[in-house]
């Protein structure tokens, strides 16, 4: 208590200073004025008597100030001058200035941008209230994917949910009468935003009561962000009708605009009620227990008192009761919980936020060793100054109490600029759609915290380091120093400071080289083998259910499609392909099915031989896509009719997994799930389906037709300009149908989502490397200027001796090259270990690339080169006659 | 003038209250009385006065407050509060301990040693 009253005592007399000095004033004049009256009655005259009682005070000013001080003011007055009087001698020297407050900008911005990821992505990755007690569940065959009917069998059977929602997406045609587009939102259960606890903008939200069987609730609900941008913020919209697939929905409400979904990195447009799923998808599949894909993610709040891993045993006996009833239908796997919103992508993001974490806080040590060698040079050069001002009789903790300030000073401003830059970014990166088309977004929003983080890094980074000379200050003996000069002591060849930048080259070097790698292992992976042609290959998405197409009437209009396409110029009749749902690499959505040998008779999920990525593809589709057919034949359109025997083209990797060898595939059967015997009619070579970084995966090719879907893919082979034929597919596409929405696009550009967390490691890499040269540039800069400026007069004295310009360089930076090639090296060899890491998330990352070699050798001396001219160039510049006349 | 003796650091916070004690009193007031109850026998700078009342002001010891003199003047008028009469008594004890060891310590004669 004493201590705040104090503190308020003392801000306040700082505040009311003015009020004081005139209260002040007023009390001497009055005091003067009394001995005057004094004086006046003993017979002076007035002006006389006011002399004398002026002259008799004494010095008013000084009074004052002891005034002042007796009133404990002079704390913050002490304060502000040491501010002023800082900024003055950061300004005598701009260079550490410069230095100093580069390093730490740097650092703290790419700390703070850190920590803003980690704050949206994993301490608060949903905008809902009671988010901490929110958990999704992953179960099933592949994570985070379950059929409908095992969620409500979920739902009803477990004991530790309050109650549990479910959602999937929608991707959907919507038409508000004006321009039909595609959106893409969420198909979400009836309790949806009852488990969320969460009440709407405007109108209202969907309830389990609005649910009467299937496509019985044509309901929309629009999120803050589609509203403003489709309906521009409408507030009539409540209550009208649009269509969605051809089918009336009305809207019904608007969601609370920090709401952006139960799904990190995904803003859907529109919320609707799951009971509707047939007229998204053009088929009820509500009811198949087999079809895992119906259901993305469960999530509900834990009762109160039931702890994570008792939720989890719970749900993990709901799954062992289903695969008991359904043995067919249900494998159990170890289920988890997670996180609500990130439980699909909690591993990953975890991973890549500690990655880059770790990074961020390997810049922050680069830059504390760079600045920890910025300032013990320049406590070294200013013990002069010390030692003049301890003999002119200034208090050690005066002194001390100067030299932190400064160290302050550098940190605020620092900290200032790198959080200033740290927050435009994350504006950046928040606004940032990496995928036109795809509401696909970071959810990162600077705060406060960000803020006090960001601070508190500066001001104790800063203050460590402002801390290196007290020692110095405590030591110096100001008659030795003053008599010594400013020559200092050669000393030790390896200083403290010498250390610390190799330190920092060491560090800077490995991000450098990790960032090289990346970048080349990106470059690769663009060139490398995907077994399929990503160049001159189109892309048109289509999906017959947003135009009301209902599964009987897919296979005539997809074969209308394909003839459509072959009719184009400049495409040959075997240039076009179909394949259902997505084709490799696309949106990174490959399913796997399960695989059983031939005499299998037990055809449970765990008795499966293998599970191959399965893809349904038309004739012609391995032409189009440009996959080689190693052995038997490509399918034919007899193998679409429903009475042909079932036939499927296997991978070189399914083949020799299943039958040992390629040759040997053709011609044997597997069977599937459903029993049904399947032919190898022939065998492609391997590929990539999933993602670039997969090895070699097992995968079959099925005849399209037989199970039609809405979802598809036409792969069109041609040289033709991309858009031109672009523009005709679209025309040709119209023609057959005028509601369809239609997306083209090359198969290239289509690879974004697979590149894209090679794409960010590589960007992040990049950045965090350009960050490390600079460091590095600032710190041998420093070092540099500091040898050079140290050593003016010793050069002076070989310049007048006639030493060379090249003698008097190698006098001045050779012990900074020395280093700069010693942290180098050092940190090459890290960083080509470190690299191994890498491999994980940049395809064919490898550091054993002469090119990667030769680049950050390259890069490094670059930088060298760069921190050491404007030295070098002073060095060469030393007129000896001026120089020693000085000294 | 001549004749008046300097101040021992810290006895002028003690004159101060002392002269308080006896009534309130600004400023000017303080050194006449300091001056009177001394019979004028110490040298006081009449502006070395002020910080030593703002000293005593922050430590609770004394309480301004504006008023008119009986120049018919405005002043500021000091008084002393509850901790400066417990304050006063204490100094005052402690002072007279030490005059009374000093003076006794300066009239020793060498035989009473």
């Amino acid at each position: 208590m004493r201590l705040l009253d104090s503190l308020r005592f003392r801000i306040a007399t700082l505040f009311q200073r003015s009020q004081i000095n005139a209260d002040m004033e007023e009390e001497l004049r009055s005091h003067i004025q009394h001995r005057a009256d004094d004086l006046e009655r003993s017979g002076l005259d007035r002006s006389e008597a006011e002399r004398r009682a002026r002259i008799e005070f004494g010095g008013q000013e000084r009074f004052k100030e002891e005034c002042h001080e007796a009133l404990g003011g002079n704390f913050l007055d002490t304060l502000l001058q040491d501010v002023r009087f800082g900024f003055r001698m950061l300004r005598k020297s701009p260079s550490f200035t410069a230095a100093a407050v580069l390093t730490l900008a740097l650092a703290i911005g790419a700390n703070a941008v850190v920590f803003g990821l980690m704050d949206a992505l994993i301490l608060r990755p949903l905008n809902v209230s009671q988010a901490e007690n929110l958990y999704g569940t992953e179960y099933g065959l592949d994570p985070g994917f379950q059929s409908y009917p095992n969620y409500l069998d979920l739902r009803d059977r477990n004991h530790s949910f309050d109650d549990l929602a479910a959602f999937n997406f929608a991707f959907v045609g919507l038409d508000t009468g004006k321009d039909p587009s595609v959106a893409t939102g969420f198909a979400a259960t009836g309790n949806y935003f009852d488990v969320l606890r969460m009440q709407p903008y405007l109108g209202r939200f969907f309830h389990s009561s609005d649910e009467h069987g299937p496509n019985s609730a044509p309901y929309l609900v629009l999120s803050y962000a589609y509203w403003h941008s489709r309906f521009q913020d409408d507030r009539s919209v409540v209550g009208r009708a649009v269509q969605l697939n051809r089918h009336p929905f009305t809207i019904i409400g608007v969601a609370p605009p920090e709401f952006r979904g139960t799904l990190l990195f995904v803003s859907p447009d529109f919320f609707m009620p799951i009971a509707n799923q047939e007229q998204v998808d053009g088929q009820n599949l509500l009811n198949a227990r087999g079809n895992i894909h119906e259901v993305f993610e469960t999530f509900g709040h834990l009762k109160p008192g039931v702890t994570p891993a008792q939720a989890v045993a719970d749900v993990n006996a709901v799954g062992a009761y289903l695969e008991k009833t359904y043995p067919k239908e249900f494998a159990q796997k170890n289920s988890t919980l997670g996180r609500s919103g990130l439980t699909s992508f909690d591993g990953a993001v975890r991973e890549f936020v500690t990655g880059l974490m770790l990074l961020a806080g390997l810049i922050l040590l680069a830059a504390c060793a760079n600045l920890g060698g910025l300032f013990a040079a320049r406590a070294a050069d200013r013990s002069r100054e010390v030692a003049l001002r301890l003999a002119l009789g200034s208090s050690r903790k005066r002194i001390l109490r100067q030299l932190l300030t400064e160290a302050v000073l550098i940190s605020l401003v620092g900290g200032t600029a790198g959080l200033m830059a740290s927050v435009a970014l994350l504006r950046r990166l928040s606004t940032w759609q990496p995928f036109p088309g795809a509401p696909i977004h970071l959810p990162v929003t600077p705060d406060a915290k960000i803020y006090v983080v960001a601070l508190a890094l500066a001001l104790v980074s800063g203050l460590l380091f402002g801390i290196v000379p007290v020692r110095q200050v405590l030591r110096a003996n100001p008659y030795e120093i003053v008599k010594a000069g400013s020559s200092g002591s050669v000393g030790r060849r390896m200083t403290v400071r010498d250390v610390l930048l190799v330190l920092q080259i060491a560090i800077c070097a490995v991000l450098v080289t990790s960032s090289m790698v990346a970048v080349r292992g990106l470059v690769r992976s663009l060139h490398g083998n995907f077994g399929f042609e990503p160049r001159n290959a189109m892309l048109v998405s289509t999906n017959l259910a947003m135009a009301g197409y209902s599964n009987d009437r897919i296979p005539a209009m997809q074969k209308r499609m394909i003839a459509a396409m072959q009719a184009i110029p400049g495409v040959e009749p075997e240039g076009v392909g179909l394949v259902n749902n997505y084709p490799p690499l696309v949106y990174g959505a490959a399913t796997r099915t399960n695989v059983f040998n031939e005499e299998t008779r037990d055809l449970r999920p765990s008795n499966a031989a293998a599970m191959p990525y399965g893809y349904d593809v038309s004739p012609e589709y391995f032409h189009a896509a440009g996959t080689v057919l190693l052995a038997g034949r490509d399918f034919n359109w007899d193998d679409d009719e429903k009475n042909a025997p079932p036939v499927a083209v296997v991978n070189r990797e399914f083949a020799s997994k299943m039958f040992g060898s390629v040759t040997n595939a053709v011609g044997r059967f597997y069977k599937m799930q459903n029993g049904m015997r399947v032919q190898v009619v022939g065998v492609v070579e391997d590929g990539k389906y999933l993602s670039l970084t997969e090895g070699h995966e097992p995968a079959i090719f099925l005849p399209f037709l037989r199970s039609p879907a809405s979802q598809s893919y036409l792969v069109v082979r041609s040289s033709r300009d991309p858009q031109q034929l672009a523009a005709a597919m679209r025309s040709q596409l119209r023609e057959l149908d005028e509601g369809l929405p239609v997306d083209t696009a090359t198969w290239n550009s289509r690879l974004d989502v697979v590149l894209f967390p090679s794409l960010v490691a590589t960007m992040s890499l990049g950045v965090l490397g350009m960050m490390g040269a600079m460091l590095s540039t600032t710190g041998v800069f420093g070092m540099a200027a500091y040898s050079v400026s140290k050593r003016l007069r010793e050069l002076g004295i070989r310049v007048a001796l006639g030493a060379q310009r090249t003698e008097v360089l190698q006098a001045a930076l050779g012990h900074a090259f020395k280093l700069l090639a010693l942290g180098s090296t050092a940190g090459l060899l890290l960083g080509i270990l470190a690299s191994r890491v890498l491999a994980f998330v940049v395809y064919s990352a490898t550091p054993r690339d002469p090119l990667v070699l030769a680049g950050v050798v390259l890069a490094m001396s670059l930088l060298g080169l760069l921190a050491t001219w404007i030295p070098a160039r002073r060095a060469l510049s030393i007129d000896p006659l001026i120089l020693l006349r000085e000294e | 003038m001549t004749d008046q003796a300097q101040l021992l650091p810290g006895t002028l916070d003690l004159l101060i209250l002392r002269a308080v004690s006896l009534g309130p009193l600004h400023g000017y007031g303080i050194l006449l009385r300091i001056g009177q109850i001394s019979g004028n026998a110490l040298l006081i700078e009449q502006g070395a006065l002020y910080p030593g009342l703002f000293r005593l002001v922050r430590q609770g010891l004394l309480k301004p407050s504006w008023g008119t003199s009986e120049n018919n003047r405005r002043a500021k008028f000091y008084e002393l509060t509850a901790a400066g009469h417990t304050r006063l008594r204490e100094e005052t004890d402690s002072w007279n301990r030490l005059a009374t060891a000093i003076g006794s310590a300066l009239a020793a004669q060498p035989e009473e040693v």
